[in-house]
């Protein structure tokens, strides 16, 4: 620490692109944008070897935002486009960024396979509970008495639980975040994506617009009182006993990871494209 | 009702510090001294600029512009302690990383401050909480200095962010204040009954 000298790897700013975002003043993927951009510094990555998939909400703007690749997909769909895109070019680092609408409910079929395949990516949620981008509808993860407009009486529906489901479902690594700790986020992504395998990633990111109280979250979230586990049993019976507040590393498991094995003898786009010839 | 309810949230924004934690931070020489105040300037400078983004994105002008000059000077004062210290390139962070008071640096503001029809006033009481969370920053940091060097040079920057303090109350006092239902929306975004 007395050798302080200046820092030779990229600083977050370099991973952040001209285009400025639109969401709402006060949303939190703000935060979560400001996180990507500090924990691609800290792994130690270029723009030119990263790519970020999304698919469609608020949230899966992010791409536009950055200076690495990136894929702004179909709803529902980052997940299965990211999985091809990591077999294809496995020397890329792959994250996948999308809200609780985009992950869970449409494209929630990819991300069980997505888990079960333990290809080696991150997928980071931004989860506020609600549908923000189409003005508000209830998602899996919205709580069953929220009345709105929309849901008056509220759904009724029992929640999604993402992270059980993730490690029912076979991810190697999962956490939850808060997006008012940005440099928090940034820690727990630069450890998801130095995992090896699926690393799945639910940040808490406030909706001020359809989910104001939601701003009362940086009052209940708090560290997790245990250390990570290896035991996807107990961190199950761990979370579905915690009161959906505990921020950390909640599982680091060490599954084979699924990479099948791309290039010499395979065929290139070209003669593929031949194929679909008229 | 409605008024004593804004009262009081004005009242939470004035808790000094983001997160609970209390400051560990120590500066065992000047270049660790330095690199702490860079870290607080810069990641304040970007934060502005953050914040101007956003206002302009809403077309929220005059606070845009506001926000654009907080980073503007932000970043002279990160861009004088490079030159100071004759670094070419940002300094590494401590081992373990800044030991911030709070969730990021003292002047660093959380992006849930904002809101769209927010005015130039409220961006100033932001600014200014954040130079009373550096000056406190530094103030700790003259508490727990082991050299008079690095006291002496702490204190000084106490100083300067007490006259930061100053400066925005001043400002303060050229701006107009809100009025009381500044953020009502006649077409808001989410209709409740």
């Amino acid at each position: 620490m007395n050798d302080l000298t200046t820092a030779t790897a990229l600083q977050p700013a370099a991973f952040k692109s001209d285009y400025k975002p639109i969401w709402c003043p006060g949303c939190g993927d703000y935060s979560v944008l400001s996180a990507f951009t500090k924990a691609f510094a800290m792994v130690g990555k270029k723009p030119e070897e990263i790519a970020v998939v999304s698919g469609i909400g608020c949230s899966s703007r992010i791409p536009a935002y950055l200076t690495s690749y990136g894929f702004h997909g179909v709803h529902g769909r980052a997940l299965a486009a990211a999985t091809g895109l990591k077999v294809a070019r496995p020397d890329l680092t792959v994250v996948v960024a999308g809200g609780d609408g985009d992950g869970y409910s449409i494209g929630g079929n990819h991300f069980l396979h997505a888990c079960r395949r333990n290809v080696d990516m991150t997928y980071v949620v931004m989860d506020n509970h609600v549908y923000g981008m189409t003005k508000g509808q209830p998602s899996p993860t919205t709580e069953p008495d929220w009345q709105s407009k929309l849901s008056p009486s509220g759904t009724g529906l029992r929640v999604f639980h993402p992270l059980v489901v993730a490690l029912a479902a076979g991810a190697n690594f999962v956490a939850r975040a808060f997006s008012g700790d940005p440099n928090g986020v940034a820690a727990i992504l630069a450890e998801a994506i130095r995992h090896p395998g699926f690393s799945f990633v639910e940040v808490l990111s406030p909706c001020v617009t359809f989910r104001p109280e939601q701003r009362n979250w940086k009052q209940a979230v708090h560290p997790a009182p245990v250390e990570p586990t290896d035991d996807p049993a107990k961190a199950a019976r761990r979370i579905l006993t915690d009161d959906g507040f505990n921020v950390g590393i909640l599982y680091r498991g060490d599954r084979m990871v699924y990479a099948p094995p791309v290039g010499k003898g395979k065929k290139k786009p070209a003669d593929l494209e031949r194929g679909f010839e008229v | 009702m409605k008024q004593a309810a804004r009262k009081s949230a004005a009242k939470k924004r004035a808790v000094p510090a983001r997160g609970a934690k209390p400051s560990t931070a120590t500066a065992r020489n000047m270049n660790e001294l330095m690199a702490y105040a860079y870290a607080l300037e810069i990641e304040a400078a970007e934060r502005y600029a953050e914040f101007a983004d956003a206002m302009e994105a809403h077309n929220n002008r005059a606070v845009e512009e506001l926000f654009r000059k907080l980073a503007r000077i932000e970043h002279k004062h990160a861009e004088q302690i490079l030159e100071e210290m004759g670094w070419t390139a940002p300094p590494k962070s401590p081992i373990g990383g800044y030991q911030w008071q709070g969730l990021e640096g003292p002047e660093t503001a959380d992006f849930a401050t904002l809101h769209y029809l927010m005015q130039p006033y409220h961006a100033l009481e932001i600014a200014l909480l954040n130079e009373k969370r550096a000056f406190e920053f530094f103030s700790g940091l003259v508490r727990r200095a082991t050299t008079d060097k690095v006291k002496r040079a702490a204190k000084e920057m106490a100083a300067e962010e007490a006259e930061h303090v100053r400066l925005i109350e001043d400002w303060m006092k050229k701006v107009p204040r809100p009025e009381a239902h500044w953020d009502v929306d006649l077409d808001p975004p989410r209709y409740v009954d």
